[in-house]
């Protein structure tokens, strides 16, 4: 049995469907992330987990118990919020003892508890300052210690690091997922950025609309997206509009508007005729001299069109003859890789017949 | 070579430009009539009112300065008696303001934006309408032809008690000065309780904090500062007070304003009534700097 069961719940407020028919099972112990943009329903169905909305229809249930009748302060929930709401008039020891005092725990198992979590989170020494004497990664870890003292069956995350910069969010995101595996409690993460929904997820639920679009974990998320919408949300990925030419067991032969002729990997729903869409990571399409490429089945002569250098990592835009750009993503520090192309260059782009997917929607 | 701009000194002489008028304007209308008071309160009356001169060459009128009006201050009770029931009656209507403008302002802040303009407007529409003409309608809604006094004593007579007045009591005096501060009682507070993010109460209750522990361990100590800001704004000028309690109290109503004015005008004892008026002002700045004490230690947060 899952321990957190969502089904079929929907939400509308007025004609607006919020959340639509949405079922999910989360494990004990996951590390579970809603992701989508704004506006699709992640955060009112983390609100609805909470308590703090309930479904128009459906149920949630935790541990196998329905949590209708249940108002927000008895559920065995905690949230830490997109701004933390930490108290501005409490000290860190008061704000992170704050569940303890409301469920009336003996003082001195409250001091020990308090002890024990102000070491975990490395707040020792702050015990006694008030919040707005506190870093970003500070009052993070605060909100995290106060959500997680009296352990929780559950812990959600709302956007909760969207208000650190870039580096110390990446910083957080490695203590998040060490601290998850330290205690052991679920974690469902509600996120725009799906980058730190890749970094930190066991399983990522994909939402757009209202609806799940995908659940799965994040390299078969990002490896074998469902659909357009997902393909496009997770990661950087060219879209190319194409035709059915023929569809084999073994592959499909597209027709890529603008391109040419080109070999994929297989779609059983695939039937001659059918228009779709195309789509291909940047990193798996390759870039070199002309003549370099030859042994791919896919490969098209171009020009560069612009260079996004980032360090790490190049971006090109390869301009086909026939107008269409398709983007390369080439690691700068490959051995052997003496040369860079410039704008204006000629080069060859190509990628291997088992590379990419065909979109029948 | 051209002269090195200095923006510092442009910036302090418009310091100045701005700051000066008001400045002259509180020492001419505050700071020099505080002196004057001082000075009236260790002179000696003058044979008309007024006050006698410090200086004279004639040495037989009464001049110079002296401690009489303090020690006739503190020789007669009847005077710390008239403080301290002006300070009991401004005390009470302090604690009835905020216990009535608290909930007000609560559901103030807590109404749809749009609701919420209005119902501010609403409290302080009473300025509106001059002070005075509002005491006056009092007068009218406490008198005893009045129906909320004939529905009093019908009910008092029911249970077979003697009728009351309640025109030219302390409680009109009362009824009165609670009417007349509750919006400044109100406004502070609400000022206050209008800025709360609603996430800390989301997470109050998040963390199993009732409706009740939601109020007394968030909102209300968050509010601390309005409520100190409303406690200044309604006591201080509640203790000076001295149209109501002339207008809609008894003989036995008199305040610590009241007898000031009375000094003034009627005894025409001009270093008593100086006396008087500076013993208030230690007390009105005592009670500030107490209050001044508990919220900057509460307000350290903000």
């Amino acid at each position: 049995m899952a321990q957190l069961e969502i089904r079929n719940v929907t939400r509308r407020f007025g004609d607006f469907v919020a959340v639509d028919n949405v079922s999910l099972n989360i494990e004990a112990g996951e590390f579970f992330t809603l992701l989508g943009p704004s506006g699709c329903g992640k955060t009112t169905l983390l609100r609805m987990i909470a308590g703090f909305d309930v479904p128009d229809s459906g149920q949630i249930l935790l541990d196998g118990k329905d949590l209708a009748d249940t108002p927000p302060e008895k559920r065995p929930i905690h949230t830490v919020f997109q701004s933390y709401a930490l108290f501005p008039h409490l000290t860190v020891a008061r704000n992170i003892t704050f569940s303890l005092k409301m469920a009336r725990c003996a003082h001195s198992e409250i001091s020990a508890r308090l002890q024990q979590s102000l070491d975990q989170m490395r707040l020792a020494g702050q015990a006694d300052k008030y919040p707005n004497e506190l870093s970003g990664g500070q009052k993070q870890r605060v909100a995290l210690a106060r959500a997680l003292i009296n352990r929780p069956r559950l812990l959600l995350l709302d956007e909760s690091l969207a208000a650190l910069d870039a580096k110390l969010r990446e910083e957080v995101q490695v203590e998040l997922i060490n601290l998850q595996r330290d205690v052991g409690i679920t974690f469902v993460f509600v996120t725009h950025a799906q980058t730190e929904a890749l970094a930190l997820s066991h399983r990522i639920a994909v939402m757009n609309l209202g609806r799940l679009e995908q659940v799965d974990e994040p390299s078969k998320l990002y490896g074998f997206p469902r659909n357009r919408f997902v393909a496009d949300f997770i990661g950087h990925i060219n879209q190319l509009d194409a035709r059915v030419l023929e569809s084999a067991h073994s592959h499909l032969h597209l027709s890529v508007a603008g391109a040419g002729d080109i070999i994929a990997p297989p779609l059983i729903s695939a039937a001659p005729g059918q228009n779709g869409t195309f789509s291909i990571r940047p990193e798996q399409v390759r870039i070199g001299v002309h003549n370099e490429l030859v042994e791919l089945k896919n490969h098209f002569s171009g020009m560069v069109q612009s260079v996004l250098y980032q360090g790490d990592v190049s971006v090109y835009r390869v301009k086909f003859a026939d107008g269409v750009t398709i983007e390369a993503l080439l690691p700068n520090s490959a051995p052997g890789r003496a040369q860079l192309f410039e704008v204006g260059d000629m080069v060859k782009v190509g990628w291997r017949h088992d590379a990419g997917i065909f979109f029948d929607d | 070579m051209t002269k090195a701009h200095n923006p510092d000194s442009t910036a302090g002489l418009g310091k100045y430009l701005v700051s000066g008028p008001p400045f002259l304007f509180l020492l001419l209308m505050f700071a020099a009539p505080a002196v004057i008071t001082v000075i009236a309160s260790f002179s000696y009356p003058g044979e008309f009112g007024g006050l006698a001169p410090l200086i004279t060459s004639d040495p037989n009128t009464l001049h110079g300065v002296t401690l009489e009006t303090y020690q006739f201050f503190f020789s007669d009770f009847i005077y710390i008696e008239i403080f301290i029931k002006s300070i009991l009656m401004a005390s009470c209507t302090t604690l009835i303001c905020l216990s009535l403008a608290y909930p007000l302002a609560l559901l103030i802040a807590r109404s749809p934006s749009r609701r919420r303009d209005i119902l501010v407007l609403l409290v302080i529409l009473p300025f509106a309408s001059n002070f005075l003409i509002r005491i006056y309608a009092w007068m009218i809604v406490l008198g005893p032809q009045s129906a909320l006094s004939l529905l009093i004593n019908g009910m008092l007579k029911l249970f077979g008690l003697a009728p009351v007045h309640l025109l030219f009591s302390s409680f009109a005096v009362l009824i009165a000065l609670v009417y007349v501060h509750l919006p400044f009682m109100v406004l502070p507070l609400y000022t206050n309780l209008e800025k709360h993010d609603p996430n800390l109460l989301d997470a109050a209750q998040d963390l199993g904090a009732n409706a009740w522990q939601r109020f007394w361990r968030v909102t209300f100590p968050l509010s601390l500062p309005g409520v100190f800001a409303g406690t200044a704004l309604v006591f201080i000028p509640a203790l000076g007070m001295f149209a109501i309690p002339e207008i809609l109290g008894g003989t036995g109503d008199m305040l610590i304003g009241n007898l000031i004015k009375e000094q003034y005008l009627v005894t025409r004892d001009w270093p008593f009534g100086a006396t008087l008026s500076i013993m208030l002002t230690i007390a009105v700045l005592l009670i500030a700097w107490l209050t001044a004490k508990l919220g900057a230690r509460r307000g350290s947060y903000v």
